[in-house]
């Protein structure tokens, strides 16, 4: 479960104010966050992820309070329990598939590669048809395979949360419906909550819930 | 740590042109002034070992340093000559032994040193092939001599004249090369050896020529009389002396006042060569005596009075490098904002992004400090013939 409760947030020199009152989401949820750019959608990810602290109110994902949380037990929190997509698939230039998909292992000591990780890549790489792939540089990829690799990595330490940032923006509608199936039935599999930013409205069918920033839950100051 | 340094070698080795350039760069400017540094000391040491070996020098007044570059590194300068006589005198004091030198004419661009045999015993010089001088108009030459003319005992070198327009100036000698020296890695590798007589033929003292008294062209002969014979321009003058000719060259004059650039002069004992300069000192000589590695440490500390501004340029130049590095490092750091902020975002902690550029920084300097180590080593390797080639 994530409970936001009378959560306030803004940047330093800017106008711009997210409040939400309450807002609760239950574990396994497939949630759509929609809105115009600028309404904060990508900020209340951000506010749930840790990396975003709010200036008043409580961030709470199962029993652990996020805000009070320290800066190593957030990455822990981040590494562990969130899987991150964006819209611009955010793949690290230099290395190939497989070493971006193990990126999270490379860059934090508190989740190791062991033999049932090696199963799950194995799985995951052929459920998203990127096995051969895997040797390949980010720029010899195209955009559906770039964002299926991103998915890999994203959910290569089996999180339990799942926010998608735009994640079908760069892609072509047969990719959209691809990807958006995978993330779901990772998400069903494995009793994954799945938060999806999205502007694409064609999307929304397959989500228990849709969030939506035109009405009450966000505001400009 | 380990991830650290697998994720900073793939960056780099995905940019392998611009990290071989970073290497390059900052290899060259550690190397630098290292490499130079080590030139300078090695020059200092080849041409002060050389100065050190020779005890004292006899020779005109005047420079000294151009007396002291033309005895001992048998470089050509315009010296004035002194009188052979001035080796006699000298033997006859009984202080040591000299060794009378006479270096103005060249063949193919090498020094024609002519001297005695005592020069070889002195410095050491042994016949690799062929074997010494024994007669006039044969020379020895040194072994890079040797093996940029690729000559051997047996062929001929011929003299280059100093003037070609000057109808009474020296003519080219045809010299017989009877031997090749050993390698000494010294100046003497890079002259061609006569004896003194030698180079006074070159000189115009001596000359071998037609039996006056057999010829049978009469139009040779412009005067006669009981006791001198006087030869027209017609008369064949020997361009080589070989067995046959040997008999008839022949010198005109006393060889006592023929010219000498300098005398080596090698006393018995310390005490000996003290009292030789005490001489100089006192007594009214035309010659100027010196103790070659005064002069040459003298030379040495003007040339390389440079070295402290290379010092100051280095400096700077390290300064520069280290502001330049800084800027490519902050460059880079904001062109990869949108990637570390990914690994920040996926779980990454700053300090483990810090570690990686760190250790991206590190692999770059140890490449640059190898390649500086590798590149000093092979200064090293190289830098006596390097000095050997363009510097002595």
């Amino acid at each position: 479960m994530i409970e936001l409760s009378n959560l306030e947030f803004h940047y330093p020199g800017s106008d711009f104010k997210l409040a939400i009152e309450q807002l609760s989401i239950a574990r396994g949820q497939k949630v759509a966050v929609i809105g115009p750019s600028g309404s904060g959608k990508t900020t209340l990810l951000n506010l749930i992820a840790g990396i975003l602290e709010p200036n008043s109110g409580d961030v709470k994902v199962g029993d652990r309070h996020i805000v009070s949380l320290s800066d190593k037990e957030k990455r822990d929190y981040r590494i562990k329990d969130i899987g991150f997509v964006f819209q611009d698939f955010r793949l690290i230039s230099y290395l190939n598939g497989l070493d971006n998909i193990l990126l999270p292992f490379k860059i934090n000591n508190s989740i190791k590669v062991n033999g049932e990780t090696e199963d799950w890549i194995k799985l995951m790489c052929d459920e998203m048809a990127i096995k051969s792939k895997l040797s390949k540089f980010p720029n010899q990829l195209s955009h559906g395979e770039k964002q299926r690799l991103a998915i890999c990595r994203a959910l290569v330490a089996k999180p339990s949360i799942i926010l998608a940032d735009e994640p079908t923006g760069n892609l072509d509608p047969a990719n959209k419906t691809n990807i958006m199936q995978l993330l779901f039935s990772y998400a069903s599999k494995n009793d994954s909550t799945l938060i999806t930013v999205t502007h694409d409205y064609d999307m929304l069918k397959g989500f228990d819930t849709v969030i939506d920033f035109n009405d009450l839950t966000s505001k400009k100051a | 740590m380990i991830q650290s340094l697998y994720l900073g070698l793939k960056y780099l080795q995905y940019h392998i042109y611009r990290t071989l350039i970073l290497i390059g760069s900052i290899g060259l400017i550690i190397y630098l002034p290292l490499g130079l540094r080590k030139l300078i000391s090695e020059s200092e040491r080849q041409m002060m070992a050389r100065a050190d070996s020779t005890p004292l020098i006899i020779g005109s007044k005047g420079n000294a340093t151009d007396l002291v570059i033309n005895s001992i590194y048998l470089e050509q300068s315009d010296i004035e000559l002194i009188a052979y006589s001035k080796t006699k005198k000298l033997d006859k004091l009984g202080f040591g032994y000299s060794i009378p030198l006479i270096s103005v004419f060249n063949a193919r661009d090498y020094p024609i040193v002519g001297t005695t045999l005592d020069y070889f015993n002195f410095r050491g010089l042994e016949i690799a092939s062929g074997r010494n001088l024994q007669f006039v108009g044969e020379c020895v030459i040194g072994s890079h001599v040797a093996d940029e003319l690729s000559l051997a005992p047996g062929d001929s070198l011929v003299s280059s004249p100093d003037n070609f327009l000057d109808l009474a100036g020296s003519y080219p000698l045809q010299m017989k090369v009877v031997g090749v020296l050993n390698t000494s890695n010294t100046p003497d590798d890079r002259a061609v050896f006569t004896d003194l007589k030698t180079n006074w033929v070159i000189m115009g003292l001596g000359h071998g020529h037609q039996d006056m008294k057999k010829v049978t062209d009469f139009s040779l002969i412009l005067e006669q009389d009981s006791s001198n014979i006087t030869a027209s321009a017609k008369l064949f003058i020997y361009n080589k002396i070989n067995g046959e000719d040997l008999e008839s060259f022949h010198f005109h004059g006393d060889a006592n006042t023929f010219p000498i650039s300098a005398v080596i002069f090698v006393p018995d004992h310390h005490k000996a060569a003290t009292l030789l300069r005490g001489r100089y000192k006192t007594e009214a000589f035309k010659e100027q005596i010196l103790v070659p590695s005064d002069v040459v440490r003298h030379l040495l500390e003007n040339i390389f009075r440079i070295k402290h501004l290379f010092n100051t340029a280095f400096i700077l130049v390290g300064l520069a490098t280290f502001l330049i590095l800084s800027l490519i490092i902050a460059l880079t750091l904001r062109l990869r904002k949108k990637e570390l902020y990914t690994m920040f975002t996926i779980g990454s902690s700053k300090t483990k992004t810090i570690e990686i550029i760190c250790t991206e920084l590190f692999v770059i300097v140890l490449g640059s400090i190898s390649l500086a180590i590798l590149l000093y080593g092979v200064t090293g390797y190289f830098v006596e013939a390097f000095i050997r080639q363009f510097i002595l």
